[in-house]
């Protein structure tokens, strides 16, 4: 039984040296590459000491990022993924958090990991690749590795305004990327166009699949993602036939009239995540592929990736759901009503995750892990956790699982998880704010926020651009002379959906 | 003119949409902004901006979205 994610790339390796693993287009690694250079950053941080530890890994969207996760790996430590767009004071509650002492960047994030003030040691990605690799080092610690050691840590979104650092181990991500292939069928042809960010647990189908079966992975630049025609191009000049991608990144081409132009020509796979795909957009993504298989994603970062897979098998109309399906094998859902019961076919329950997929919960954060990672209610006899994810949903009558909504003020926007009260956190914490309401319009996708206080609307914008992620920035704000609440003294967020 | 730069402002109140023309090449705008500003100006210029006019050319500046915007009502 593998117990060590790497054993992917250790077979590969062997098997098609120098094939392509990864590129952006412009640079490329092979698989040779990626094992050279990622041995060598494991053998970099044990030569320092660094075993067991969070190793943050600092750099742009490239192909040397995901060696770098590697590397990481290979030295017996769990990475964490920050991102260029992340803003200071996210990036600052994320290194509180973690406490690092080494950050691995590259040319354009060293200046930054200086100026934040890291208190590590912040090191170039270039020069730790060369260092003389130990092989027998490395094999010492790929043989105390446990499949219950992490290796990353990815941050997501926090109602009390401090990110959540989700812990995953080897087993639940062997655990998920063996099903996840199983269940989609990936193989040494498949040619990715990875969409996600990498810091985001998402991108783990491509990284990982592409180790697993020697497949090759394009990481698309994000700025293509704005512009249809090209992106559609792209796709097709480098034959990319397999793509994941959130919702909102597909009904950007098909709802601007792209496939007049032009059509994607190889993808065979194409599957969507994160939201409920609009039908009328999924019906033009048929229309003009019709020989793919289409397959909708469902899953929380907490039970690693994804766990439930629709492969879409009959029509949709607009107005129809298309159900999320059911869970990957050695994964199971449990439905469970107010009382903790399982809720009878049907009926509206909270969508919870059972089985080895399930991560290790939030780092350093036990209080917040044990609201959600919980015993089994239905299950009093011996220990096993189960993780609430919050989300609502229900049997429709074929048996399928359906999706329906958040419990809480979560919400998903143009693909990223977000909870509006993180949102609110931030504007709280600035000074001349007396109070601030988020609300989420669904019609139009954006996120609004109302508050009172003595700045305007132009310097709480430019206040907020230090403090949130981009895709965390409200869409429109406006100030409100008071902020309604409900009677017990709750932010009536029905009245500020009235207002918008 | 002045409509679209106040879509574009609402969206970016620190940046000087009248002179800045470098939207796209400094990473100003972004997918959340061409997405709002298409649908922000099918409401408000009954025009729509087919995949073909989303090119970094036409979102660069304010000027030169607005000449796009005027071409397609030309067509209409």
């Amino acid at each position: 039984m593998q117990t060590h994610i790497l054993d992917y790339l250790i077979e590969t390796v062997q098997r098609t040296p120098e094939k392509m693993a990864y590129s952006d287009g412009t640079d490329e690694l092979c698989f040779r590459e990626v094992y050279e250079q990622s041995r060598s950053i494991g053998t970099f941080l044990s030569n320092n000491g660094v075993y067991k530890e969070p190793v943050v890994i600092f750099m742009n969207k490239h192909p040397k990022m995901a060696a770098a996760f590697y590397g990481t790996i290979f030295g017996g430590n769990y990475y964490v993924p920050i991102d260029v767009e992340m803003p200071e004071g996210r990036i600052h509650l994320i290194l509180e958090n973690i406490a690092a002492r080494i950050m691995i960047c590259d040319d354009t994030t060293l200046p930054i990991a200086e100026k934040i003030g890291f208190e590590g040691r912040a090191v170039l990605y270039d020069e730790v690749c060369r260092t003389q690799v130990k092989e027998e080092v490395l094999q010492a610690i790929y043989d105390r590795a446990l499949d219950t050691d992490p290796i990353y840590i990815v941050f997501t979104s926090g109602s009390t305004g401090v990110p959540k650092g989700v812990t995953a181990c080897h087993r639940s991500v062997i655990d998920y990327i063996e099903h996840l292939t199983e269940a989609l069928e990936f193989d040494e042809d498949t040619i990715f166009g990875n969409q996600a960010p990498l810091y985001m647990d998402a991108c783990l189908r491509e990284l990982l699949v592409t180790i697993k079966f020697g497949a090759s992975a394009y990481l698309i630049p994000k700025e293509l993602f704005m512009f249809p025609v090209k992106l559609v191009e792209y796709m097709n000049q480098y034959r990319i036939n397999t793509v994941c991608w959130v919702v909102s990144a597909l009904t950007m081409i098909s709802a601007f009239g792209t496939f007049e132009t032009v059509v994607p020509q190889y993808l065979r796979l194409i599957a969507f995540v994160s939201e409920a795909f609009p039908v009328k957009q999924f019906n033009k993504w048929r229309k003009a592929v019709p020989d793919a298989v289409y397959v909708n994603l469902y899953g929380p970062t907490e039970g690693t990736g994804v766990c439930c897979y629709y492969k879409v098998d009959r029509d949709f109309e607009p107005g129809d759901v298309i159900p999320i399906g059911k869970p990957f094998r050695n994964t199971q859902i449990l439905l469970l009503d107010e009382h903790d019961q399982s809720a009878t076919p049907g009926e509206p329950g909270e969508i919870c995750i059972r089985g080895a997929s399930l991560t290790l919960g939030y780092y350093n954060d036990p209080e917040r892990t044990r609201e959600v990672f919980v015993q089994n209610p239905l299950n009093p006899f011996y220990s096993e956790l189960i993780y609430r994810t919050g989300d609502l949903g229900r049997l429709n009558e074929r048996g399928e699982l359906e999706f329906i909504s958040r419990r809480d003020y979560q919400v998903k926007h143009m693909g990223h998880r977000i909870e509006l009260g993180e949102i609110e956190a931030n504007v709280n914490m600035l000074d001349d704010i007396k109070s601030a309401g988020c609300v989420y319009d669904k019609e139009r996708s954006k996120i609004v926020l109302f508050y009172t206080g003595g700045i305007n609307e132009k310097e709480l914008t430019v206040c907020l651009k230090e403090k949130l992620p981009r895709y965390m920035m409200p869409s429109r704000i406006i100030r409100l002379s008071e902020m309604p609440y409900t009677a017990n003294g709750k932010l009536d967020r029905l009245t500020l959906l009235q207002k918008i | 003119m002045e409509e679209l730069i106040e879509i574009l402002t609402n969206l970016h109140p620190d940046v000087d949409f009248e002179t800045c023309d470098t939207l796209v090449d400094d990473k100003i705008l972004d997918s959340f902004d061409i997405v709002t500003i298409i649908s922000e100006v099918a409401e408000a210029f009954d025009v729509t901006i087919s995949a073909k006019y989303i090119l970094p050319k036409n979102f660069n500046s304010a000027r030169a979205l607005y000449d796009l915007i005027q071409k397609l009502e030309d067509e209409e």
